[in-house]
C-alpha cells in the first residue's frame, strides 16, 4: 500500500466510522476505523465528527460567462461550487454569445481549467437551437465534440413540438440527452409568481402549475413515442410529479430534477413583493412542496439541482414585475437539503442519490460510490456547523437569495477532487 | 386620534376605527370645499410630490387640488418628464426625491408593489395613488365616503362590484374596505376577468348580472380596458356590454334608490349605459367631490404625523 497518498481517518459514513484510503486520485479502500489500519501515507487527516459524502454534481447552473460577468463568472461560480460541495458543474447555454458553437464551449472550459485546475470540473450544456431562438438546430455534433454533455433551450422553452421532437432526435444521435425547461410559453407570459389566491390578492401577473405540467406531458409523450430519453429541469409542482410517475410506470425514459427552493419555500414568500423570491418556475403551494419531497423520496424525481441563477443586486432591487427571475443557490444548496435530513423529511441516502449518483448516471459522468477505483471526489461535511447566509459568507457574486439573513446548519469542512484538496 | 402610520399602501393597514377617522376628517374638509374661499393654512410650508409614473388626470388633479387647498406646495412629476424615461431606476428616483426632503410623495405606478418599494426606501410618507392591479386605497376611501354621505353607515348594506375585477386595484381595495366597514360585497364579471383565488375573498361571486344585482344597495362599475380584447379575455365590446353593461333594466332589480358608482373615466355604453350614468342614481360626480375631501384628510393625517412626534 505504499502508493497511498492520503488517509482520512474516523469519518462517518452510513453511520459507521471509516478510514478512507486514496491512491493515484482514486479511492483505494474504505475500511472500518475500528481495524486501526496501519498505512504509510504522505498525508493523514482526522475527520472525527465529520460526515464523508461523495462530492456533489449540479446539473443545472447559470455561470453567466461569457457576457454577464457582472452577475457571475466561471471562476466565482466554481468558487461557490467548490465551497458548496459541488465537484461537477453543468452550466446552461444562455450566455452572450450563446453557447451554440465550439468556440464558446472551449472558452468556457479554458476559463474553468485556468481558475480551478483541479476542479470543480465544468461541463457545459450546449444550446439546443442557434441563439436559443428555437428556429434552427444548433450544431450539436460540433458542440458535443468540444465538450458539451447535454443540450437545452433552458429559460426559453420551445413552443413548437415539431422542432422540439427533431432536437431530441438529433441530440440523441450524439448520445446526448435534451434537458427541457417545462413551461407552456403562452400561459406564462409576463408571469412573476404562481397563480392562485396569493397572486390574486397581490395583483401580480402569474402562471398556473398547468403551464409547467402541460409541457411535461408533451415531453413525456414525445419521449415515449421516439423511445429517446428526456430530462426535465426544475420540476416544481404536484401535477408534473403525477405525470412523471405515470410515465416511469410505463417505462418512458424520463428523468427529472427539482431544486432546494421547491422543497422548502412556498408562494407566500413573495408577500411584500420580495424579488429575491421571484424565480422561474415560481414557488408553489405547501401541497406542491409536500409532493416534491415525496417524489424525491420515492425516486419519481431523480435529481437535485440548484438552478443557480445569480443576478446583480441592482437588477433585483426594482419594481417586482421588472426584476429578473432566479435564486443564487450554489452556496446554500447542500446546507438547505441537509436541513431536510435533520427534519427527517429526507434521508442522507436520498441526498447522495439525488446530488451525486443520479446526475452522474444521467449525464454520463464518473461517480464516486467509495468503491476501489472510483474517483476520489469527496466531501468532509460538518453537520453541526452553523452559519449565517450573508453577502460576505456567499462566494457567488449573486447574493440574490430569499435566505439572506437566515442561519443554516451544516457546512463543507473539506472538499477533495481526484484526491486533491480544493477546499 | 393620533395617526400612527407613515405610509398609506393599502386599506389592509387600517383598522375600522382608523378608516372611520379618515372619513370623519374628510367630512370636516368637505365643508371647506363649499366655502367661497376654499383654502386653509393647515399645511403651509409643507411640500407634496405628485409622482405619477402612469397616466392619470383625475387622481392627480384631485391630489393637487387637495394639497393646494391645505396650502401645501405641490410638485408634479410624470414618468415622461422624469428621469425614469431616461432609464433611471425607481430606487434612484426615490433617493433623489428623498434628498429634496418632501413631506409626502403621492405615487401612481403601473407595477403592483411599487408603492411599498418606495415606502421601504423613503423617510417621508408615501401615499399610494394606485399600484398596478394591487391597491388604490384613496379611491376606496372616497367611495366609502360617498356612500356614507348618502346612507350614514355601510353596516348591512350590499354593494356589487361589477366588471374587470382581475385587473382592478379599485376592486381589491374596495372589497377590503367595504368589508371593514360592515358592508356585504358581491362581485360579478366574466370568469376571464375574475382574479385567481377569488373564492377566498370576502365576497359573493356571480357570473349572472341579473342575479348579482338583485337587492343590491349600490353597484360599482369598473372601467373596462380595451386591451382585454387583444389579450383574448373577451370577444368584443358589444358582447361585453350586452352581458355585463349596467343599465336601468338591471337597476329595477336592485334595492329601491340603489346607487351607481364608477371610479372613472367611464366608457359610456360599455360598462354602464349612458343614461344611467347621468341619472339620479348616479353618484359619479359626488365621488369626484368626495375625492378632494378624502385626499385633504389623508394629506393632513399623514403629513402632520411627523410634527406630532
Amino acid at each position: 500500500m505504499s502508493t497511498v497518498s492520503l488517509v482520512v481517518r474516523n469519518a462517518l459514513w452510513k453511520k459507521k466510522k471509516v478510514d478512507l484510503l486514496v491512491a493515484r486520485g482514486r479511492v483505494a479502500s474504505l475500511i472500518p476505523s475500528a481495524r486501526k489500519t496501519r498505512v504509510e501515507s504522505a498525508q493523514e487527516l482526522d475527520a472525527s465528527g465529520l460526515l464523508l459524502l461523495p462530492s456533489l454534481t449540479d446539473c443545472h447552473t447559470h455561470l453567466r460567462e461569457p457576457g454577464f460577468e457582472y452577475k457571475e463568472d466561471i471562476a466565482s461560480g466554481l468558487d461557490a461550487a467548490a465551497h458548496g460541495g459541488f465537484g461537477n458543474v453543468l452550466c446552461m447555454a444562455n450566455t452572450n454569445p450563446v453557447n451554440d458553437n465550439a468556440t464558446v464551449t472551449e472558452r468556457m472550459l479554458d476559463r474553468a481549467r485556468a481558475a480551478w485546475p483541479h476542479g470543480p470540473r465544468l461541463y457545459p450544456i450546449g444550446a439546443l437551437s442557434r441563439g436559443l431562438k428555437a428556429e434552427e438546430l444548433a450544431p450539436m455534433a460540433e458542440l458535443a465534440d468540444a465538450g458539451c454533455v447535454a443540450f437545452s433551450n433552458d429559460g426559453l422553452p420551445v413552443p413548437r413540438a415539431e422542432f422540439f421532437r427533431r432536437a431530441m432526435e438529433y441530440a440523441w444521435d450524439q448520445g446526448k440527452v435534451v434537458i427541457d425547461h417545462c413551461e407552456e410559453p403562452s400561459m406564462a407570459r409576463g408571469a412573476g409568481m404562481n397563480e392562485g389566491a396569493v397572486s390574486g390578492r397581490l395583483g401580480i401577473p402569474a402562471q398556473p402549475d398547468v403551464a409547467e405540467a402541460a409541457q411535461v406531458a408533451r415531453d413525456i409523450l414525445l419521449a415515449d413515442y421516439l423511445k429517446i430519453p428526456i430530462h426535465l429541469a426544475h420540476i416544481s409542482c404536484r401535477r408534473s410529479v403525477e405525470l412523471i410517475a405515470w410515465a416511469k410506470e410505463r417505462g418512458v425514459q424520463v428523468t427529472a430534477e427539482t431544486c432546494p427552493h421547491y422543497l422548502t419555500l412556498t408562494e407566500e414568500r413573495v408577500e411584500g413583493y420580495d424579488s429575491a423570491a421571484k424565480v422561474n418556475p415560481p414557488l408553489r403551494t405547501r401541497d406542491d412542496v409536500e409532493a416534491m419531497l415525496q417524489a424525491l423520496r420515492s425516486g419519481v424525481i431523480d435529481i437535485l439541482a440548484t438552478d443557480h441563477a445569480p443576478h446583480a443586486a441592482h437588477e433585483k432591487e426594482v419594481e417586482f414585475d421588472l426584476a429578473p427571475c432566479g435564486i443564487s443557490g450554489l452556496d446554500t444548496a447542500l446546507s438547505v437539503t441537509w436541513g431536510l435530513v435533520e427534519k427527517k423529511l429526507l434521508t442522507l441516502d436520498d441526498l447522495v442519490r439525488a446530488w451525486s449518483e443520479a446526475p452522474c448516471r444521467v449525464f454520463g459522468l464518473p461517480v464516486n460510490r467509495f468503491q476501489a477505483g472510483d474517483p476520489a471526489d469527496f466531501l468532509l461535511f460538518d453537520p453541526a456547523a452553523q452559519w449565517e447566509v450573508t453577502p460576505e459568507t456567499m462566494r457567488s457574486k449573486g447574493k440574490n437569495t430569499p435566505l439572506l439573513g437566515t442561519r443554516l446548519r451544516g457546512r463543507v469542512a473539506a472538499h477533495f477532487l481526484g484526491g486533491k484538496k480544493v477546499v | 386620534m393620533q395617526w400612527r402610520h407613515k405610509d398609506l399602501l393599502d386599506v389592509s393597514q387600517l383598522s375600522a376605527d382608523e378608516a372611520r377617522h379618515v372619513l370623519d376628517t374628510a367630512r370636516y374638509f368637505r365643508e371647506i370645499n363649499s366655502r367661497p374661499v376654499k383654502k386653509v393654512p393647515t399645511l403651509k410650508g409643507r411640500s407634496v410630490v405628485l409622482f405619477f409614473a402612469e397616466p392619470s388626470t383625475r387622481t392627480k388633479t384631485s391630489f393637487d387640488v387637495a394639497g393646494k387647498r391645505l396650502s401645501a406646495d405641490t410638485f408634479s412629476l410624470a414618468k415622461s418628464g422624469s428621469s425614469l424615461s431616461k432609464g433611471e431606476s425607481l430606487k434612484d428616483t426615490a433617493l433623489t426625491l428623498q434628498a429634496m426632503n418632501p413631506d409626502a410623495i403621492v405615487l401612481r405606478h403601473s407595477v403592483s408593489g411599487a408603492a411599498q418599494f418606495m415606502a421601504e426606501r423613503l423617510e417621508c410618507s408615501v401615499i399610494n395613488a394606485g399600484d398596478g392591479r394591487h391597491a388604490h386605497p384613496t379611491q376606496a376611501l372616497l367611495d366609502a365616503f360617498t356612500l356614507v354621505g348618502r346612507w350614514g353607515d355601510l353596516k348591512g348594506r350590499t354593494v356589487l362590484i361589477l366588471g374587470d375585477v382581475a385587473h382592478s386595484r379599485v376592486a381589491r381595495s374596495n372589497v377590503l374596505l367595504l368589508n371593514l366597514l360592515g358592508a356585504r360585497v358581491r362581485l360579478c364579471g366574466p370568469r376571464t376577468l375574475l382574479p385567481p383565488g377569488v373564492d377566498t375573498w370576502e365576497a359573493e361571486v356571480f357570473s349572472d348580472l341579473g342575479k348579482a344585482v338583485r337587492g343590491a344597495d349600490a353597484v360599482m362599475c369598473l372601467r373596462l380596458q380595451l386591451e382585454r380584447m387583444q389579450a383574448g379575455l373577451l370577444p368584443d365590446l358589444r358582447e361585453y356590454s350586452r352581458t355585463f353593461g349596467l343599465c336601468e333594466r338591471h337597476m329595477a332589480q336592485a334595492a329601491p334608490d340603489a346607487l351607481v358608482l364608477h371610479p372613472g373615466p367611464i366608457n359610456r355604453g360599455v360598462e354602464i349605459a349612458s343614461d344611467l350614468a347621468d341619472s339620479g342614481r348616479s353618484v359619479i360626480l359626488d365621488q369626484v367631490a368626495s375625492g378632494v375631501a378624502v385626499r385633504m384628510a389623508l394629506l393632513f393625517l399623514y403629513m402632520t404625523r411627523k410634527s406630532a412626534e
